[in-house]
């Protein structure tokens, strides 16, 4: 048995920021399926590892995690000297690589999570589109990603001049919304689109892809 | 010489208020320096220059620029590894994975219903903005959710990350401050025993009594 184990479904954007992480860092690891439908999240086995009842739960050996930008930071500390890096230069670039990982946190995940399961996730469901929501939401993501342009157009990915967490923490919902109407929001902000194009191009993102895609 | 470390904003700011324990518990020096939200000073270019997203706190220190609270506490404290609380962010990996863990927790669960409320219950009557029932009851469920699972957990340990006060329990001081003293809700947080006995320890620390003083020192 692996030491790594990670709890989830492929195509859940929390779930899949870890895998991407794990396959930066080229690591063994063992994945174990959730059942959604079945609650399988809210029983106390699952609950032991993620007390907030929600994918992923992530065990290295004894240690136990939940939260995957918690967890893909861990990985990254834990495995420095494996596969991507992660990183370019010294501690004040390790500082505003920080600031952007918070910035996907909590200005870029909102708004985007929010049109992730209205454009993408609910017509899957059969339900609704809300398109007050969407209108709402897509004004609020112009305005987070004009910041992105300015950003980009001095800095080749948002942390520095590598791709680091603070790029990746974007992929899974970018993805969603590339196959969306809110895609014109990415294209048409040139620096935007080179980076969008420079990090969805990775192999390790395509590994995640692919286990999508097996799972249905 | 005056000290490099700035804050940028008002204390009685949630967000800047995180950055302030921050130093206080870490024994840095620091100058605040105001800005004028009520007069959009937040808005202007020549501050978005230091935070492009119009919001408070900015901060520098000598050479670097920066902004996002959580992000300023993690550069101070592995800048300042040295000075006050060391262990603030843990003094190991598997410490610092845990801290880690309910920090993002903290910025995930609990603060976007606990800022929601602060906004509804504390800011809106000040500001003279009418208060949405429906968004105040929503956000309630939600974080009497998060508390329930708290209460579990500060029954296991003492502390959100473990034996001993970090981050994880700091960045949560500015919401819960408000929400207890302020809200007129202030039970969803004082009811329960192992969550109340946590907001009595994080809210008696000393470095947490000066950023309430200079709150109310501003005249918020």
């Amino acid at each position: 048995m692996a030491a790594i184990r990670l709890h989830g479904t492929p195509y859940s954007t929390a779930v899949a920021r870890v895998l991407t992480t794990l396959y930066e860092k080229e690591l063994e690891f063992e994945f174990v399926e959730i059942d959604m439908k079945a609650g399988e999240h809210k029983k106390e086995s699952f609950l032991s590892i993620n007390p907030f009842g929600q994918i992923p739960g992530f065990e290295d050996g004894d240690l136990k995690l939940f939260e995957s930008r918690a967890i893909t930071k861990y990985i990254a500390q834990e495995y420095a000297d494996k596969g991507t890096q992660f990183k370019c230069g010294d501690s004040k670039t390790a500082a505003i690589i920080g600031v952007w990982m918070e910035v996907e946190a909590h200005q870029f995940d909102p708004v985007a999570s929010k049109l992730t399961w209205e454009l993408a996730l609910k017509p899957r469901y059969g339900l609704a589109t809300d398109t007050a929501i969407v209108e709402e939401n897509e004004a609020k993501l112009a305005k987070v990603l004009d910041v992105y342009e300015s950003r980009l157009a001095q800095s080749k990915y948002l942390g520095c001049g590598c791709f680091t967490l603070a790029d990746l923490h974007h992929l899974p919902c970018i993805h969603y919304l590339l196959g969306t109407q809110a895609k014109k929001l990415f294209d048409s902000r040139p620096h935007v689109s080179a980076w969008v194009d420079a990090i969805t191009a990775r192999p390790a993102w395509s590994k995640v892809l692919a286990l999508q895609k097996q799972q249905g | 010489m005056a000290t490099p470390v700035k804050v940028y904003g008002p204390a009685m700011s949630t967000a800047v208020s995180r950055v302030l324990a921050c130093l206080l518990e870490k024994n840095v020096d620091f100058q605040l320096v105001p800005v004028n939200l009520a007069k959009g000073e937040h808005k202007k270019p020549d501050f978005r220059k230091i935070q492009p997203f119009g919001q408070v706190p900015a901060f520098e220190d000598e050479g670097i620029s920066l902004f996002e609270s959580r992000a300023i506490c993690r550069y101070i404290c592995e800048k300042y590894t040295d000075k006050g609380n060391k262990g603030l962010y843990g003094t190991n990996p598997v410490a610092r994975a845990s801290i880690d863990q309910w920090l993002e927790a903290e910025g995930q669960r609990f603060n976007p219903p606990s800022s929601v409320l602060v906004f509804q219950l504390a800011f809106a009557p000040r500001m003279k903005i009418k208060q949405d029932q429906v968004v105040i009851k929503q956000n309630e469920e939600k974080l009497s959710k998060v508390l329930g699972i708290y209460e579990k957990r500060l029954g296991e340990t003492r502390f959100l990350a473990g034996d001993e006060f970090s981050l994880a329990d700091l960045s949560h001081l500015p919401n819960t401050q408000y929400l207890v003293t302020t809200s007129g809700r202030g039970e969803m947080f004082t009811s329960k025993k192992n969550v109340g006995r946590w907001w009595n320890e994080i809210s008696s620390r000393h470095s947490w009594k000066n950023v309430v003083d200079m709150q109310n020192n501003k005249g918020a």
